[in-house]
C-alpha cells in the first residue's frame, strides 16, 4: 500500500472535511465553552456524525459497522483536529472499538452495534495519576459472588461522566483484565473537571463496584493484549488529531503572515518569519507521513506497528506543539487574545499531547523497544 | 496484487542467486562504494560480479526504460526491488552522478539519440560524471555564473572556472552550466556535456576540514565543445539545471536517515554499556538518542511517502527541497551524536583502530550536507516561496 490516500480514502476526505468544517468549526467549540455546556460535546452533532456513518467506521461489518481501518479513521480525526471539534469519536469509535473488536465475545456483541448506531458513548478508564503509566495500574478486581468487585481511582477519563459504559483496566490475580462497567453500576462516581481546552474529563472512583463475570472484556487476566490494541489505536488516533490541530494552526498563521502589515510590509516578507514557517512546514509533513505509516502498519497488522505508533505520537506531539507555539508568536499581541482562535489550538494541543502518553513517554518507549 | 507478489518472489530468488555475500555487508569505507568509470578499479571480484549481474538485469537503473539500460519497472515494482535489496542489506551496485542527476535530466530533455548514446553507458557504469555548476562567485546565486562559451559556428570555446566540483579529478565527463548569452541572466545559460580529457581542462583538489579532498577547482582554458553536446535548448539550460537539482536533492535527502544504522541508541548501548534497568548508561544522552531515533523513524516514513508521491506525480514539485532540508539537518544531528557516543575514541584522527579517524572525518564531512546541492537557508527560501506562497520571497 502506498503512503497516500487512495481514491476511496480521498473521496471520504472530500465528504468529511466540508461536513466537519461547516457543522463544527471552531465557533462550535466556542459556543459550547461559553455556555458552560455540561456534556462536553453536542448530542446534535453526534447525531449528524451518526447519519454520516462515522461512529461505526472501525466497527466490523458483522456488528453493524463499516469495517474500515485506521487510515480512514485518521481522515476524520484530522478534520476533527483542524476544527477543534469536541466529540466522543476518539475514545468511543477508535479506542473502545479497537478493544471490543479485539476481544470479541459478549461485550463486543453488546456494545459494538450500539456504537455503530450512535447510541453508545464509551469512556476509557486507564490512567490513574497525572501521567500516563499503563504498566502501573493499581485498580484491583477481585472475585466476588458471580463476578468481580472493583476498587480504585481513575483519572483523565474523557466523557467519564456521560458515557454509557466505561472500559476499566484493573489488576487481577494473574494479570490485567478489562471490564465493561455500565453507567449505572453502583459504587462508581465520576467527577468531571473542565480542562484547559474546555473539554471535560473525569476523576472516576470505583468503590466496591460489583460486576458480573460477563462484564469481562475478553478473558480474565488476558487483558494485556486488548489493552495494547486499545492504546495503539487511541494513540494513533490522537496523533492524527494532533496533525489536524497543527495543520489548522499552521494554516491560520500562514494566512496571517500574508495579511498583516508592519514596517510597511507584509510580515510574511521577512525572512526571519519565512524560515521558521518553512521549517514548521517540514516538521508537519514529516509528522503526517509518520502518522500514516503507523495507521498503515496497524491496518496491515504489520511488524513494527507498536514502535511506529510511539514514533507517531511523539513526532506528531512535537510538530503540533511547534505549530501552536509559532502560531501564537507570529500572531503577535493579537495571538494572546481570547477572541482569536490561535490560542484555542494551543490549548487543544496541550490536552492531546498529554492524552495516552506524552512526547517523553513515547520517546522512552522507542528507546525501550530498541533495547536501550 | 498477486502480480506484484509474483514479482517479489522473482526478485527474491534472483537476489539470492546473484548478490554475493560480500555485497551484503554495510559500506565501511569509500572504496566499498562502486562509482564505475573508465579508470575504475574494482575492490574485489564480488563488487565486479554484483555490478555485472545488475547491469545485465537493468537493475542499476531499474525504473529506466529497457532501451536505455534500465529494467523498465513500474514505481511499485521499483519499490519492491528496493525493499528486497534492503531486506538482505545489499549494497548499491553502482553509485553515480550519471544515475542520480544527469540521467533524469536526459530522460526529460534529451533527444532520442542522446538518450541512447549517453544513458546506456551510465547504466553500465562505464562513464563517470561530475557536475560543473558552482563558481567562486556563484554559489547560492547560481544564475550569476560567468563561465563563458563563445560561439564559433559548429562549436563553443569555453573559458572560466568552476569550484567544488566533486570528484572532478576522477570523472570522465562533466555536465556543465555555461553562459552563452551575456545579456540574458536566466535565458543565457546552456547545459553542456564534455569530456574531461578535452584540451584545456585542468583540476585542482580542495582540501576539506575532514582532511579529505574529493572536491576540486576546475579550470577551462579555451576548451572546445562541439555544438552537438548540449541538452535541451541553447540558452535554456537553466530549465535543465533546475530539473536536475530537484533530483540531486532527492538523492541527497535519501541519505538523510543515515544508511544502515537503524537505531543509534541501540548501537551505542553496546559500546557505552547499560545500567541495572537495561538503559543506556547516560540518561541525558539516552534521551537525546531516543529523540533522534524518533526523528529517524519518522523521516523514513516521510521518505517512503515522498517517493510514493513523487513517482506517481502527486508530490509538490518543490517538496524535494523540504526533503533535502530535513534530511541533511537530521544527518548532521546523527553525526553530532555519533561523536558524543564515541567519546574520546571518536577524536582519534589517524589511528589504525579507528580506520584512520573515520568517525571524526565523517562527522566533519556531513557539515557540507546542508551546503552542497543548495544550502538549508536556500531550501527554506524555496519552501516559503513555492509551497507556502509567502509574499516577496
Ligand atoms: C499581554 C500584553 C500586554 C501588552 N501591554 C502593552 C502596554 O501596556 N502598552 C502598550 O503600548 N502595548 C502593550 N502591548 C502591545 C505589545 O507591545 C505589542 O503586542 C508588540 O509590540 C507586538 O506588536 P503586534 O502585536 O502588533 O505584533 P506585530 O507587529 O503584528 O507582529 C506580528 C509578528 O510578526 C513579527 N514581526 C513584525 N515585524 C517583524 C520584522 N520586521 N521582522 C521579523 N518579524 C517581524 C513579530 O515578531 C510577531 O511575531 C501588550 C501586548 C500584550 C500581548
Ligand atoms: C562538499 C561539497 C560538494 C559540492 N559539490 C559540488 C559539485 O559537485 N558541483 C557543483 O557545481 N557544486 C558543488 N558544491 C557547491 C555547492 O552547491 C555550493 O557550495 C552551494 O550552492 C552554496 O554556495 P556557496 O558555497 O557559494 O555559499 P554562499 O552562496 O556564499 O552562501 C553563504 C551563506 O549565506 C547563505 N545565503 C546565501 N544566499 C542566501 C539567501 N538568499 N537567503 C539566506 N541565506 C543565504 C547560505 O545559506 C550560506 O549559509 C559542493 C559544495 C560542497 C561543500
Amino acid at each position: 500500500m502506498p503512503l497516500y490516500h487512495n481514491d476511496d480514502q480521498a473521496m471520504l476526505k472530500d465528504s468529511v472535511a466540508p461536513f466537519v468544517a461547516e457543522q463544527a468549526p471552531v465557533a462550535h467549540l466556542r459556543s459550547l465553552r461559553d455556555s458552560a455546556d455540561a456534556t462536553g460535546f453536542s448530542q446534535g452533532l453526534w447525531a449528524q456524525f451518526t447519519e454520516m456513518g462515522l461512529p461505526g467506521m472501525l466497527v466490523p461489518e458483522a456488528h453493524g459497522g463499516l469495517g474500515m481501518g485506521h487510515m480512514e479513521a485518521g481522515i476524520v480525526l484530522e478534520e476533527v483536529g483542524r476544527n477543534l471539534t469536541p466529540s466522543p469519536f476518539l475514545a468511543t469509535s477508535v479506542g473502545a472499538v479497537a478493544a471490543l473488536a479485539k476481544a470479541g465475545g459478549t461485550q463486543a456483541s453488546r456494545w459494538l452495534p450500539a456504537i455503530a448506531s450512535g447510541e453508545a458513548i464509551i469512556a476509557l478508564a486507564i490512567d490513574e495519576g497525572a501521567k500516563h503509566r499503563p504498566d502501573r495500574i493499581a485498580t484491583t478486581a477481585t472475585r466476588a459472588g458471580n463476578g468481580f468487585r472493583i476498587d480504585g481511582r481513575k483519572s483523565f477519563v474523557l466523557h467519564g461522566h456521560v458515557a454509557d459504559m466505561s472500559i476499566v483496566a484493573a489488576k487481577t490475580d494473574g494479570g490485567i483484565t478489562l471490564f465493561a462497567v455500565p453507567k449505572d453500576a453502583k459504587g462508581v462516581t465520576a467527577d468531571p473537571r473542565r480542562l484547559v481546552d474546555s473539554s471535560l474529563a473525569s476523576h472516576v472512583t470505583l468503590d466496591g463496584v460489583e460486576v458480573d463475570a460477563d462484564a469481562v472484556i475478553g478473558e480474565v487476566d488476558a487483558g494485556g493484549d486488548i489493552l495494547d490494541a486499545l492504546l495503539a489505536a487511541t494513540r494513533t488516533g490522537a496523533a492524527a488529531e494532533m496533525v489536524g490541530v497543527g495543520q489548522g494552526a499552521m494554516d491560520m498563521t500562514i494566512t496571517y503572515l500574508k495579511e498583516r502589515k508592519q514596517f510597511g510590509k507584509l510580515i510574511g516578507e521577512f525572512q526571519g518569519l519565512q524560515h521558521r514557517a518553512a521549517h514548521l512546514y517540514g516538521e508537519m509533513e514529516v509528522a503526517r507521513a509518520t502518522v500514516m505509516k503507523a495507521q498503515q502498519l496497524l491496518d496491515e497488522g504489520g511488524a513494527g506497528a507498536k514502535l511506529m505508533v510511539s514514533v507517531a505520537k511523539a513526532k506528531a506531539g512535537r510538530a503540533a506543539n511547534l505549530a501552536v507555539r509559532e502560531g501564537v508568536q507570529m500572531h503577535g499581541g493579537i495571538g494572546m487574545t481570547d477572541e482569536y482562535d490561535i490560542g484555542l489550538y494551543m490549548k487543544r494541543d496541550r490536552a492531546l499531547a498529554e492524552f495516552m502518553g506524552d512526547v517523553h513517554y513515547h520517546i522512552d518507549q522507542v528507546a525501550r523497544m530498541n533495547g536501550y | 496484487m498477486s502480480e506484484l507478489d509474483a514479482f517479489r518472489t522473482e526478485v527474491r530468488e534472483w537476489l539470492a542467486a546473484n548478490c554475493p555475500a560480500e555485497m551484503r555487508e554495510p559500506i565501511r569505507e569509500e572504496g566499498d562504494v562502486c562509482w564505475g568509470g573508465r579508470n575504475w578499479v574494482f575492490k574485489n571480484d564480488a563488487q565486479k560480479a554484483w555490478l555485472e549481474a545488475c547491469v545485465a538485469k537493468g537493475y542499476t537503473v531499474p525504473d529506466w526504460p529497457k532501451a536505455y539500460g534500465g529494467a523498465g519497472l513500474t514505481p511499485e515494482q521499483t519499490k519492491i526491488l528496493k525493499q528486497e535489496m534492503k531486506r538482505i542489506n545489499a549494497r548499491s551496485p553502482l553509485d553515480s552522478f550519471g544515475i542520480w542527476m544527469l540521467g533524469p535530466a536526459l530522460l526529460q530533455f534529451g533527444t532520442e539519440e542522446q538518450k541512447v548514446h549517453y544513458l546506456n553507458p551510465i547504466a553500465r557504469g562505464e562513464i563517470r560524471w561530475c557536475q560543473g555548476y558552482s563558481e567562486p562567485g556563484s554559489g547560492s546565486d547560481l544564475v550569476s555564473l560567468q563561465t563563458f562559451g563563445e560561439d564559433k559556428g559548429d562549436h563553443w570555446v569555453v573559458n572560466g572556472s568552476k569550484i567544488w566540483t566533486s570528484y572532478a579529478d576522477k570523472a570522465d565527463w562533466i555536465f556543465c552550466l555555461v553562459r552563452t548569452d551575456k545579456a540574458n541572466k536566466y535565458q543565457g545559460i546552456t547545459f553542456m556535456l564534455f569530456d574531461m580529457e578535452s584540451k584545456g581542462v585542468t583540476t585542482k583538489p580542495i582540501l576539506l576540514i575532514s582532511g579529505n579532498s574529493p572536491f576540486c577547482e576546475t579550470f577551462f582554458d579555451d576548451v572546445e565543445v562541439p555544438k552537438t553536446q548540449y541538452v535541451g535548448e541553447i540558452n535554456r539550460g537553466w530549465d535543465v539545471a533546475k530539473y536536475l537539482l530537484g533530483h540531486e536533492r532527492e538523492m541527497i535527502s535519501g541519505g538523510g536517515a543515515g544508511g544502515d544504522m537503524v537505531s543509534i541508541g541501540a548501537l551505542f548501548a553496546k559500546s557505552l554499556g547499560k545500567n541495572e534497568n537495561g538503559e543506556l548508561d547516560d540518561p541525558i544522552l539516552r534521551a537525546e538518542m531516543a529523540a533522534f531515533d524518533v526523528d529517524v523513524f519518522a523521516y523514513r516514513a516521510m521518505g517512503e511517502r515522498f517517493m510514493d508521491m513523487w513517482k506517481t506525480g502527486r508530490a509538490h514539485p518543490a517538496s524535494s527541497n523540504m526533503m533535502k532540508y530535513v534530511g541533511t539537518e537530521l544527518n548532521k544531528r546523527r553525526h553530532e551524536l555519533v561523536m558524543s557516543g564515541g567519546g574520546s575514541e571518536a577524536l582519534e584522527w589517524d589511528s589504525e583502530e579507528t580506520k584512520g579517524g573515520a568517525r571524526p572525518r565523517a562527522w566533519l564531512r556531513t557539515k557540507a550536507n546542508s551546503i552542497e546541492g543548495g544550502t538549508s537557508e536556500v531550501m527554506l527560501n524555496v519552501i516559503a516561496k513555492r509551497i507556502l506562497d509567502l509574499p516577496g520571497a
